[in-house]
């Protein structure tokens, strides 16, 4: 058992609450990306802020796990009915046989953040209230949604920064193929917090403009935030029309710890291993969802290993100037994406992108095109040189 | 409930008064006593010198261990899946961050963000054995090593091939400390395999329940045990030691936990 039916799914980013949005602003090609203040923050740049987290208010029970990166979890959770298909595989299966794998690479350290500035003058300590297993801890964002529906499975995330989000299908495969469960909530949430915004920008890798992917002038990441969550099951009952996850691959660089390899080549194996798992050739991909983050390097690199394994005719974009990079989520809401791609039959142009580097082969597209769709690929990689590809593919009968 | 079964090839541990496989052995069969001596971290001859200065204590941890399970299992690691996990990863330099974004001065280093990554250690662990191999980073809170643990059994068996779990904790300095009080660093890692070969020194049963976890005897180890959550992983070590079937249970999360039949 390798294919993974994707039961139900659903996104939340800075171009809208739920799928209906997301679908529309890929369909007219909207980006979410605004020049705007958020938190104290006062670095020169633009962000993908999700509307609304400062006022949510998580539900009462669950109140110890406040904190913008669960606030963000519970208003993904809610939205295209994917908790009550979370409870109809729940009636189906038990609660033990649910699990739950999640990416980020954040979780809710902004608690942390805020709470290192409000520390006691005399004593140096931490406000009273500060929780740091429900917010800071990277569990706490799985131990949440565990908690929301009361499961007894397995759990945990999984924190390869932006290659998590993709990483924890390979988790909930391995888990499902050794009988441990039957079914998972995978996905991946991060949000906007001080550490990624400077963190970053210490390596001079955020762009003070919106993103533009694969563009002559392309000048860094625009820090986005996402929730997207995935409930998977075997596909041993999947029927014409449903979405299945057919290739998972996963490598290292060996390289660098924020550089990625010049040659592309962790990517290479990456794409590689989920071709061959799909049991599919480069010819038979319909389009790839690029990690494309907009930094020089990234694209560069990446460019290279599509170009080495696909030539130059694969119709690929960069949707990071849609949503801006949501990091730890950023695997999650593209499988997603390339899930509405081949529901709907059409390939994604990239938007925030003016002049394609003629540097770059790969068949970058700029605007949408309609088009019969059967397989997707989608790329995330991540710092210490984490590489994972996933091949979405639609079921025909 | 189905089993997963895998074997385990090679063994490192380093901990207070648990100063690598051999000498821990001494201690977890209680022919010598534990002392809480912290454990020399060797520096890491396998980066470049320039890496090497910038490395914390997650970095250091996760060499040693790892490098000594690989050679008791006469493993190549650049061979070798890789399934890193930690409840807090770099604590120290999380903690330095922190301060640093609520001072007046911003600024972060762009090394200590780099290295905050929850994958730092794998990346760092890639780079210095050239390991193209596939590598995750987990977290499960108090429950890390038992979710890192499954994760590694079925990595191996997935992919038919070994690979190596390394579980390691480090301790937060104050303020976060009073939140996270974890006394000591600590560090288990096994190579698993799939097959059968002669490098085989235990076979292990896994199998998720609700039993009660194992406690030690021993108070000391058991203080250890139930402090570090990688430390979960000692009454499998100390069985794993003294070299006798039995069975062990793991803490899991909440009520879930993780049995675990040991076949030598």
């Amino acid at each position: 058992m390798q294919v993974l039916l994707l039961n139900s799914f659903t996104v939340t980013s800075a171009i809208g609450v739920g799928l209906e949005p997301t679908l529309a602003a890929l369909r007219t090609q909207r980006s979410g990306i605004a020049r705007k203040h958020w938190e104290t923050v006062d670095l020169n740049t633009c962000i993908g802020e999700v509307e609304g987290l400062d006022d949510f208010v998580v539900r009462e029970d669950l109140k110890a796990f406040d904190c913008r990166n669960n606030r963000l979890a519970q208003l993904g959770l809610e939205q295209d009915d994917f908790s009550q298909a979370v409870q109809n595989v729940i009636k189906r299966f038990g609660k033990e046989r649910v699990g739950v794998f999640l990416g980020t690479s954040t979780s809710g350290i902004l608690s942390s953040e805020i709470a290192y500035r409000h520390r006691d003058p005399a004593t140096g300590k931490l406000p009273a209230d500060h929780d740091y297993r429900h917010t800071h801890n990277s569990y706490s964002v799985a131990d949440f949604v565990r908690h929301y529906f009361d499961l007894r499975g397995p759990a945990y995330v999984v924190s390869t920064a932006c290659s998590s989000g993709a990483k924890v299908f390979g988790s909930a495969q391995r888990m499902m193929a050794s009988g441990l469960i039957d079914a998972a909530i995978i996905g991946g949430v991060d949000s906007l917090c001080l550490t990624t915004l400077y963190g970053f920008n210490s390596l001079q890798l955020v762009s003070a403009d919106p993103c533009r992917p694969f563009d002559a002038q392309r000048d860094g990441i625009t820090i986005g935030e996402a929730a997207a969550f995935i409930l998977v099951e075997r596909a041993t009952n999947a029927v014409s029309g449903d979405i299945v996850m057919s290739g998972i691959g996963e490598s290292s660089d060996a390289h660098h710890m924020s550089s990625p390899h010049p040659e592309g080549l962790g990517a290479l194996a990456a794409m590689q291993a989920a071709l061959q798992m799909a049991g599919l050739q480069p010819a038979d991909i319909d389009y790839i969802n690029l990690h494309g983050t907009a930094t020089q390097s990234n694209d560069a690199a990446e460019d290279k290993g599509v170009t080495a394994l696909f030539g130059a005719q694969t119709p690929c974009s960069s949707t990071k100037g849609h949503t801006g990079h949501t990091l730890g989520a950023a695997g999650a809401v593209e499988a997603i994406i390339c899930a509405l791609a081949l529901r709907n039959d059409f390939a994604p142009g990239g938007v925030g992108t003016q002049t394609i580097d003629p540097r770059l082969a790969c068949h970058y597209l700029l605007s949408n095109i309609d088009q019969p769709m059967r397989h997707a690929l989608s790329n995330s990689f991540g710092f210490g040189g984490s590489n994972c590809s996933l091949v979405l593919s639609r079921v025909v009968a | 409930m189905n089993a997963l079964q895998i074997h385990v090839d090679g063994i490192g541990l380093l901990g207070p008064g648990l100063f690598g496989w051999t000498q821990s052995c001494d201690v977890l069969t209680g022919k010598v006593p534990l002392t809480l001596t912290p454990a020399q971290l060797p520096p890491v001859k396998a980066l470049p010198p320039a890496e090497r200065r910038r490395v914390g204590v997650p970095i250091k941890l996760s060499m040693a261990i790892g490098f000594e399970a690989a050679r008791n299992a006469n493993a190549d690691p650049s061979q070798l899946s890789t399934v890193f996990s930690s409840t807090g990863g770099d604590c120290d330099n999380c903690h330095n961050i922190l301060e640093t974004l609520a001072s007046d001065d911003r600024a972060v280093s762009p090394t200590r963000f780099h290295n905050s990554v929850h994958n730092a250690p794998s990346g760092y662990w890639s780079i210095a054995t050239a390991c193209m191999e596939p590598s995750t980073s987990l977290c499960a809170y108090d429950a890390t090593f038992a979710a890192a643990l499954l994760e590694a059994a079925t990595q191996a068996n997935h992919s038919g091939k070994p690979c190596l779990l390394l579980a390691y904790d480090t301790a937060y300095p104050e303020p976060l400390y009073a939140l996270r009080p974890i006394p000591h660093v600590l560090g288990i890692a096994m190579v698993l395999n799939p097959v059968n070969t002669p490098a085989s020194r235990a076979l292990l049963t896994l199998k998720l329940g609700t039993s009660a976890a194992t406690t030690m005897p021993e108070t000391d180890l058991e203080a250890l045990r139930t402090r570090i959550p990688a430390a979960r992983g000692l009454p499998l070590m100390q069985l794993l030691a003294k070299e006798t079937s039995g069975s062990v249970v793991i803490e899991y999360l909440d009520a879930l936990s993780l049995a675990i039949g040991v076949q030598v």
